[in-house]
């Protein structure tokens, strides 16, 4: 044991055995070198700490406060913010439920002092169409790299007051956690259209994705903490190439994901296991609050994300290295990029996840096969009743008087599966084959995919027009 | 919410006395327990000293509400659930084989909910 005189009181990968105290030197520890080594938070950026009640966020959460309270020059050096998204609507909590783990963490959240924000998921019905676009980020050249950043700010430290920076931005705390009747019951509605366990995480995870990146972008923070542990990401490694999202595993696993473009997510907490974080909260007394969530007291065989947490669990009893394994094989990670000429534009992102497309492939690759064998698989089970609302629905257009303005078609024609389908990347299609209805998704992914099919049917349409700009013969075509 | 449940039955003694641990449950756990989060329990006297294996098995005949797979796989728990006995790691304790001592504090936590 490293100190030699305390006892100890805990092991962590077999042989390391730690007394109390040095247990919380190596955590704080472990988190500042994080932040350190990947040097990718900027001395007083606004950053976002995405806090769910669980032990691991709420340790990340004193992490941060730990490390804000300490003096400089080791002091750390963002401005935080805390979202926590009520997704008790989702779950099946009742109202008095989540009124009351939401007046616990208002409790933890005014303790910080830090500006907070208690939002439930049924706002996701009011998001614009912006959120499923991603920013540009900042390529300005004046930017500074990271260690100019700190050596200015740190001389210009004796001008700030940290003071006021902190009481200006107390006075922002929202608190949003009403939510109307209707989105309540688009929420359940939502949910319940969707037939597998594993759609509805997936669905659950990509709508609070969004709104926190929503509420980040309106308030201009431009990072996002979240609190995965190295045990939750080794699950969740597995679990995505399960789920077919293994073109975004980079991003998805790795310490930033840089998709959204202007608002970056980091992972702090990805190298700390869940035995560590635990011992951690409850030596320290973390304040956490324990909120059951979609999987919870569900068996092991009940989707696929529960399957690989039960998978990795029980090999870890036995194989304690497993989870560590994994770890360092996402560290290894790396996204592909595409070959990109200069006259191609930026590749298209999926509709729901915003990682770039994956099924633009040829015709001989894998995503092919499969989508042939689903054809062929399902040329039996077509039923000629099911295209006649199809085709009435056209009839309608055709007409052209009958419509009126705005269309009743436009509005009466819901983006059928095989329209989203086009818009989205393997997983998301997986994902939206799995809901009964699409019409029950929120408003601005049913505007914002009309809006895209729109564009992509114009550019079809005139694509015979458009000059190539590596014609250099002059475009006989045009003539 | 920490509510503390005090179970008392009429003592015997026996040659070993009754020992008296605590048990708690932390991460979720405590919902395969009604929601109690801490327990008092007073074990019956034994001739041999209780061991964790012995109080597992007591505590899954006497205690578990519901859904016991979540809880216990075999004879120890579930991967996932941490032990702790008086703030220590139970693998420094000897896991299963440690033996019970009066007023004992043990903790099981769920590792596998939260984030």
């Amino acid at each position: 044991m490293k100190c030699k005189e305390g006892t100890a009181v805990l092991i962590i990968r077999v042989n390391d055995a730690f007394c109390r105290s040095c247990f919380k030197e190596y955590f704080i520890h472990k988190f500042r070198a994080m932040l350190g080594k990947n040097r990718v938070i900027f001395p007083q950026e606004k950053v976002l700490l995405a806090v769910s009640g669980g032990t691991a966020s709420c340790s990340m959460l004193s992490q941060v406060q730990e490390g804000l309270s300490r003096e400089a020059p080791k002091k750390l050096r963002f401005v935080p913010g805390i979202i926590y998204i009520d997704d008790g609507g989702a779950c099946g909590r009742s109202a008095e439920e989540r009124q009351r783990s939401n007046a616990l963490l208002k409790s933890i959240f005014t303790e910080t002092g830090f500006t907070y924000f208690i939002v439930s998921l049924e706002q996701v019905f009011s998001l614009p169409t912006s959120v499923l676009v991603p920013g540009t980020s900042d390529p300005d050249p004046s930017n500074p790299s990271y260690k100019q950043a700190v050596d200015q700010y740190i001389k210009e430290k004796q001008t700030l007051t940290e003071e006021n920076v902190a009481s200006a931005v107390a006075q922002l705390n929202i608190e949003d956690s009403a939510y109307s009747p209707e989105h309540k019951l688009a929420l359940e509605r939502l949910f319940s259209s969707m037939k597998t366990l594993t759609a509805k995480e997936d669905m659950l995870q990509t709508l609070r994705q969004h709104l926190i990146l929503h509420i980040a972008r309106e308030n201009g923070y431009s990072k996002v903490m979240m609190g995965d542990s190295c045990s939750r990401l080794a699950v969740k490694l597995l679990s995505n190439i399960a789920l077919g999202r293994g073109a975004a595993l980079a991003s998805d696993t790795g310490f930033s994901d840089p998709r959204y473009g202007d608002v970056v997510i980091v992972r702090p907490m990805r190298d700390y296991s869940s035995k560590e974080i635990a011992f951690y909260s409850r030596m320290f007394n973390v304040p956490s609050v324990f909120i059951s969530g979609l999987d919870t007291k569900t068996h092991d065989k009940a989707s696929i994300q529960r399957l690989t947490e039960s998978f990795v669990t029980n090999l870890q009893f036995d194989f304690p290295s497993t989870v560590s394994t994994i770890y360092r094989t996402s560290e290894k990670l790396h996204t592909v990029m595409p070959p990109q000429s200069q006259t191609a534009e930026p590749a298209s992102k999926c509709l729901l996840c915003l990682c770039t497309l994956d099924t633009k492939v040829d015709k001989a690759s894998a995503f092919h096969a499969t989508l042939v064998s689903e054809q062929l698989s399902q040329i039996k089970l077509q039923d000629p009743s099911l295209d006649a609302p199809a085709q009435s629905a056209e009839q309608c257009c055709t007409e052209g008087q009958g419509c009126g303005p705005g269309g009743c078609c436009s509005s009466n024609r819901l983006p059928s599966h095989q329209d989203l389908k086009t818009l989205l990347c393997y997983s998301c299609r997986l994902t939206i084959k799995d809901m009964v209805a699409t019409n029950t998704l929120p408003p601005y992914i049913i505007t914002e995919a009309e809006k895209r099919q729109k564009r992509s049917q114009m550019k079809m349409e005139i694509s015979e027009y458009l000059l190539e700009d590596d014609e250099e013969d002059g475009g006989t075509a045009a003539l | 919410m920490v509510t503390s449940m005090r179970r008392s039955f009429n003592a015997t003694l026996k040659c070993q006395p009754e020992m008296f641990p605590r048990v708690r449950k932390r991460g979720g756990a405590e919902l395969l327990f009604d929601g109690v989060k801490n327990h008092h329990v007073t074990l019956p006297g034994q001739s041999d000293p209780w061991d964790m294996k012995q109080l597992l098995a007591w505590i899954r005949g006497n205690m578990l509400k519901e859904r016991p797979e979540l809880f216990m796989q075999g004879d120890t728990v579930r991967p996932g659930i941490l032990v702790l006995i008086n703030d220590a790691d139970w693998e420094l304790m000897g896991e299963l084989e440690y033996q019970l001592q009066d007023q004992d504090n043990i903790v099981f936590i769920s590792t596998l909910h939260g984030g």
